[in-house]
Parts: C-alpha cells; sequence; structure tokens
C-alpha cells in the first residue's frame, strides 16, 4: 500500500520535475555561470559591478521597490477584507456570483489584459474618461507619467491577480471548522474581532503563501511596462524595471553575463524574502 | 551546457524556421508594409523560394531586429537571408563582430554586387549605412524633411510659404494672433523634436565622431531650435498631440502647414484615416533653413534592407535586393525610392497624378539632395531618450530650456552604455 502510494506520488511529480528541472534549473545553472564569466573566463564579480554602476540600475530598483509595497500592501489587505466579507454572504447565489466576478479578470493574460488597460488609461477613447480627467489627466502622456506609474502598476496587477487569491483565501476560510467560529460568536465576538482574532490569524499560513508567490512575481515586473512603454511609444521608458533592463542587456547591447547578473541578483533576493516569509509564515508547518 | 545550447537553438529556430539552403529558398525578415513587395518579388521570380517571417520592422527603435539577431549568434543558428528594417542607425552594429560571432551584414561594396549597382543611389541615400567606406544595406526610401503646407487655409488668410525658421514662427505670432485653434505642426511623437526641428535646424545635439559621441545643447542652432519649440507651444501653433492619434486627425482641418518628411505624404495626407486631403489642397515647399545657416534638412527614418553574412544562398539574396529597391511595383514601398531611376519615375508619377499642388518633385528633389550630414547614426536612438525625458516633460508644462539638459544628460548616459566615449 505504501510502496504503491508512493510509485503514484512520483508519478505525479515526474512531468513537473522534468520540466522544473529543464526550464527552471538549467537556466539557472546557465544564468550563475554567465554572471560570473565573460566570453567564457571567469571574471569574479565584474559584472555585478558594471551591472551596479549603470545609471539605469538603481532607477529601476526604485521603481519595483516601490510598485511591490503598493502592491503587497494593497494586496494583502484588499484580498484578506473581501475574502471574509465574501465569506460572511449568507445567500448562496450572491456569494457564487461575486466569486465568479473576481476571477474573471485573472482568466485573462497577462498582455491581453494590459492591451485592455491601454484602453481604460488613455482619456481620449477610455470608458471612465470622466474620472481620468477629473484626475488632471488629459493625454495619454499624462496618464503614464513615471511618478505615478508604480500606483498604476499595482492596480493592474491587482486587477489581474487578486481575483484568484480572493477565491484561494475563500477556499482556507471554509477550511476553519465551525465550531471555532461558534465557540467564539458564543463568547460574544461580532464579526470584525471574529475575522481579528480568528479568521486572520488561521489564515496565516495562506497570506504567506501569496506573499511569497506575488513577490517573486513583482520582482519579475516586464509584461506591463513592456507593452506600456510600446503603446506610449517610450514614455513609459524601456528600462523602467529591473527585468527590461536585463533584456535591454541581453539583446540590445548583446551583454549576456549583465543580463544574467541582473537575473541573478532578483533571484537572490526573492530566495532570502521567501524563504523569510516561509519560515516567519509557517507554511511548512504540519497543523 | 550542451542542453542549454540545444534549448537556445531550439527557441532560435520557433522564432525564426531557417530555411536549409540546399534548395534555391531565402528567409526574409520584413514588416508587413513590405509584405506587397516581397510578394510582387515571389511572382517575378517563381524560382526563389521566399519564406518571409512578418515583424514590426523595429519601428519606434523597439529593436527587434537586433533582439532576434542577439538570439540567433548566441544559439549559433537561425540567421535570415534578407532583413527589413525601418530605422537606419542599425549599421552601426550590424557591421560589428559580437561576442565573437561574425558580423551580421553582409559587405555589399566589396564585389558582392556590382559597383555600377550601388552607384545607381542617389548621392547620399547610403551614408547612413556605409562604415568605414563599406556599404552594409541597401537604402529602401528617403525619408527627407519638408515643408509642406495647406495651399487653400495660406491663399484664405493670405500669408505667403515660410522660406526660413524665422518666417515659421513669424507665422505662428500672426495665427495665434489672428486665428487662434490653427496650428503649424505637432512635437507630440518622439520623431519630430530630433530630426524634423533639431536634425533640420542644423543642431549639433547628436554626433558621432569615430567611437566619440557628443551633444551640444549650448550651440547657438540648439538654443534656436529650443526657443522655437517653446515659442510656438506657448501660443498654441505648435501640438503636443501625435500625428497618429486620434485628436490630431480630429482637429486636421485646422492644420494649416507642417515642416515633415516626404512619407507624411501618404501617411498623413493621402490617407482617409488621418489628414485625408482634397487632389491640389496641400502643396510641398523646399524644406525650411535659418535665415543665416546653410540650406539643409533632416531626416525621418527610410528603411534599408540587409543581407545576411550567414546566407548560404547569396545569389538569390543578391537577386531579391536588387529587384526590390529597383523594381517599378516594390522600389521605395510606398515612399519615396532611394535608388535614383526609380525614384525618378515614382515622381514623375506623382507629379502627373496632381494630387499635390505646386512644384511637388522640385520640392522633395530639394530636400532629398539636402539632408545635413551632421546628425550621427549610433547604435542607439535619440527617440527614446526624447519619449523617457522630453515628451512627458513638456505634457507637465515644462519647456525646452527647462528639459534640454536632462535629455543630453540622458542621450549621453544611453551613448556610454552601449559604448561611445562621450565627449
Amino acid at each position: 500500500m505504501e510502496r504503491a502510494q508512493r510509485q503514484v506520488g512520483l508519478a505525479f511529480i515526474s512531468l513537473y520535475t522534468v520540466f522544473l528541472v529543464l526550464f527552471g534549473l538549467l537556466p539557472s545553472a546557465y544564468a550563475i555561470y554567465l554572471a560570473f564569466t565573460k566570453r567564457n573566463a571567469f571574471v569574479g564579480v565584474a559584472n555585478f559591478v558594471k551591472v551596479f554602476k549603470d545609471y539605469r540600475f538603481l532607477p529601476a530598483v526604485e521603481h519595483v521597490g516601490l510598485y511591490l509595497v503598493v502592491w503587497l500592501v494593497s494586496l494583502i489587505i484588499l484580498v484578506v477584507v473581501l475574502a471574509i466579507i465574501v465569506h460572511a454572504i449568507g445567500v448562496k447565489w450572491l456569494s457564487t456570483g461575486v466569486r465568479f466576478l473576481y476571477y474573471i479578470p485573472g482568466a485573462l493574460a497577462g498582455a491581453s489584459s494590459v492591451m485592455l488597460w491601454l484602453f481604460v488609461l488613455d482619456p481620449t477613447v477610455s470608458p471612465v474618461s470622466f474620472l481620468l480627467h477629473g484626475l488632471g489627466f488629459n493625454s495619454f502622456v499624462e496618464t503614464v507619467q513615471a511618478d505615478h506609474l508604480p500606483v498604476t502598476l499595482a492596480i493592474i496587477a491587482f486587477w489581474t491577480g487578486a481575483g484568484g487569491w480572493i477565491i484561494v483565501m475563500y477556499g482556507a476560510l471554509n477550511n476553519i471548522s465551525r465550531d471555532v467560529i461558534e465557540a467564539a460568536r458564543v463568547d460574544g465576538a461580532g464579526p470584525i474581532r471574529t475575522a481579528w482574532f480568528i479568521q486572520i490569524p488561521l489564515l496565516r499560513k495562506w497570506i504567506a503563501y501569496m506573499v511569497v508567490l506575488s513577490f517573486a512575481g513583482g520582482t519579475q515586473l516586464f509584461v506591463e511596462p513592456r507593452v506600456l512603454s510600446q503603446a506610449s511609444r517610450g514614455v513609459v521608458s524601456q528600462d523602467y524595471s529591473l527585468n527590461q533592463l536585463a533584456f535591454l542587456y541581453a539583446f540590445k547591447q548583446s551583454d549576456f553575463n549583465g543580463s544574467a547578473a541582473i537575473s541573478l541578483v532578483l533571484l537572490v533576493v526573492a530566495l532570502v524574502l521567501s524563504v523569510i516569509f516561509v519560515f516567519r509564515g509557517g507554511l511548512f508547518e504540519r497543523a | 551546457m550542451n542542453i542549454m545550447r540545444i534549448s537556445l537553438a531550439l527557441s532560435a529556430l520557433l522564432i525564426a524556421s531557417p530555411v536549409v539552403a540546399a534548395d534555391n529558398s531565402i528567409t526574409v525578415w520584413a514588416d508587413a508594409t513590405r509584405q506587397p513587395a516581397v510578394e510582387a518579388f515571389e511572382a517575378a521570380h517563381p524560382e526563389i523560394k521566399v519564406n518571409l517571417v512578418v515583424d514590426d520592422g523595429s519601428s519606434g527603435a523597439s529593436g527587434t531586429f537586433q533582439t532576434k539577431i542577439a538570439l540567433a549568434d548566441q544559439a549559433g543558428s537561425g540567421w535570415p537571408d534578407v532583413v527589413f528594417s525601418t530605422q537606419n542607425n542599425d549599421a552601426s552594429w550590424v557591421s560589428q563582430e559580437t561576442n565573437g560571432v561574425q558580423a551580421f551584414a553582409q559587405v555589399l561594396s566589396d564585389g558582392f554586387l556590382d559597383k555600377g549597382f550601388l552607384e545607381g543611389y542617389t548621392p547620399g541615400a547610403e551614408d547612413p549605412v556605409t562604415v568605414d567606406g563599406k556599404v552594409y544595406g541597401l537604402r529602401n526610401d528617403l525619408a527627407p524633411v519638408l515643408f509642406w503646407y495647406n495651399k487653400d487655409l495660406l491663399t484664405k488668410f493670405g500669408y505667403d510659404v515660410p522660406k526660413t525658421w524665422e518666417d515659421y514662427q513669424a507665422l505662428g505670432d500672426k495665427l495665434a494672433k489672428d486665428h487662434p485653434g490653427y496650428f503649424l505642426g505637432s512635437i507630440g511623437d518622439s520623431f519630430e523634436g530630433p530630426y524634423v526641428y533639431y536634425w533640420s535646424g542644423e543642431a549639433p545635439v547628436f554626433q558621432i565622431k569615430g567611437d566619440t559621441f557628443s551633444s551640444t545643447i549650448d550651440d547657438p542652432n540648439t538654443k534656436k531650435v529650443s526657443d522655437l519649440i517653446d515659442h510656438m507651444l506657448k501660443n498654441g501653433t505648435l501640438t503636443q498631440d501625435s500625428v497618429f492619434g486620434a485628436s490630431f486627425v480630429a482637429k486636421a482641418d485646422h492644420l494649416v502647414a507642417i515642416p515633415g518628411p516626404a512619407w507624411y505624404a501618404g501617411a498623413l495626407f493621402q490617407n482617409p484615416a488621418s489628414v485625408n486631403a482634397k487632389p491640389g489642397q496641400w502643396a510641398a515647399a523646399p524644406p525650411l533653413y535659418w535665415s543665416n545657416g546653410d540650406k539643409v534638412t533632416g531626416n525621418v527614418g527610410g528603411g534599408v534592407w540587409y543581407a545576411s553574412s550567414h546566407t548560404q544562398n547569396p545569389d538569390a539574396v543578391k537577386t531579391f535586393l536588387q529587384f526590390i529597391v529597383t523594381n517599378d511595383k516594390t522600389a521605395g514601398t510606398g515612399g519615396l525610392p532611394a535608388y535614383k531611376a526609380a525614384a525618378d519615375k515614382w515622381l514623375d508619377n506623382q507629379a502627373k497624378s496632381g494630387f499635390f499642388a505646386g512644384d511637388f518633385k522640385g520640392a522633395i528633389s530639394a530636400a532629398a539632395a539636402s539632408v545635413w550630414n551632421g546628425w550621427g547614426y549610433p547604435n542607439f536612438s535619440p527617440e527614446t531618450a526624447w519619449a523617457k525625458v522630453i515628451t512627458p516633460g513638456l505634457a507637465a508644462g515644462k519647456t525646452m530650456a527647462d528639459l534640454s539638459a536632462d535629455w543630453q544628460t540622458e542621450m549621453k548616459n544611453e551613448a556610454q552604455v552601449v559604448g561611445y566615449t562621450v565627449n
């Protein structure tokens, strides 16, 4: 029995493992090799020094950092709050309907959802142009000014990604035993106190899971600014995010080594922060 | 490492699907605008099979051409035989060996094509694709800047056609005072500023000498152009709307005149979705110049055909290139052909059609022969820095006087990153 189960388990992960090795581990190993070499000769940290000195590097770090702060904070707060509200809706069709609505934007793939946002953000064609005009934006160039891009990108990312997470959180809330909630209610806890003292602490693992995945995805910000850059004919610059910079290094400057160095920096940062969240969030603790 | 090479090669395969050269076939990368020309070639030369891969032609300095070649270089396979690019600064990198891989472009002048054939080009047309005396590409069309004006409106208002930039600015003042709402041009795209105003205005903001890049913001000509732009933005005779945008089209009937490239003919005036001029309404005049300056002008693009140095089928490539730049059906692909004989024919046909009032052929020929040679063709474009710094800056109400130093810094930084010494 034990053995059969293990075999099924292996079968389930085998395909994933093959792809992980081919498209995850091997490219990473190749990137590590590239990052410390130049024309196949070992050069130590020279590629990293070159990248750090690049005038575009710090602004890109700043852009991605700001975006991550705005996005992750709003993601955590809004997803948890919305999930708890949806979970509290007693009317079944309403609850199902709302969950379905949340999920729809997530079904659009990255680039196509950005295409949709191009129309939303252009005051001359936007269905919410009154809102944009109200904010003082009268042309697309004004809407995509660099100083409010972190917020704009966070809104786009939230719109595309948050729905799926609300559904995940909803599932997690379903897992909380009714007895615990019942006991809290008997002890006199209202919905807010129940949420704060019972539901959110029990969601900790799921929140950590969401943050780890979202953080890893967020540091790789590429599609949104890239498409906005093409659409705005360069007003959103081609070097806005770190991944865009890595792309320019590889394909504009033919410097695959510098490109690998940037990718490796991203990998290390994402790994370190993920480890922190995994352990602080108790992601691998057995319940 | 082998697996990495294979997977890279696979991805290059997916992108380029190279053709095994044993048969008489070539792979061509070009944009959709060039597709009819490639099809005309296939019809005329059924013995050569063309595998056309349509891309964006690297328009707007998107770098598609370079990106895909970098990938093929890294993979060691997947190069096309012929590439079309809308940009005319690619020669700077296609002529160079990259990371130990031979330069992508085939040298065309050292016997690959007949000397006599290359001499058939309009003088100066091949300058952007000539590096150290060697020719690396064939210009598809010429895009000199000239002065377009609405004859009906100028006559109605009783104004003369400006000849100099000073006349142009003065016309702006009169127009702003007597006919507010009417305007004289756009600075809403990233190409008008650098090419139509600074290049035509003989401003040394984008220069290359050997490996040194320089940009002089405090040169008298640069200052004059900046002042002109600021002045006309302030009185409303220059718009910040893109010439390809809906808001420009909506007020196109208030466009009195506009300095711009030869391809505005098809892209704006004869385009039903743009200005949509009536026959005889618009006219082309020779380019504007400074009253105390040289009679020179700028240039906005003009595509280039490149042959690959990796090709296994050089004869088919030669046949293709010579056909595409000289044949009546294909030369210029809608714009002013760069090949002299084809250009003359195209201009005669335009004159015969009578769509443009005045001396269309004279104006375009004057412009084509006087592109200022003080503008560089390095491995980056002034448009990216313009779009990043100037376009959002002007939209936020700043002036060229406020922004030009930042523009200069951004261009110098870009130059340094791609390996130029900065002066």
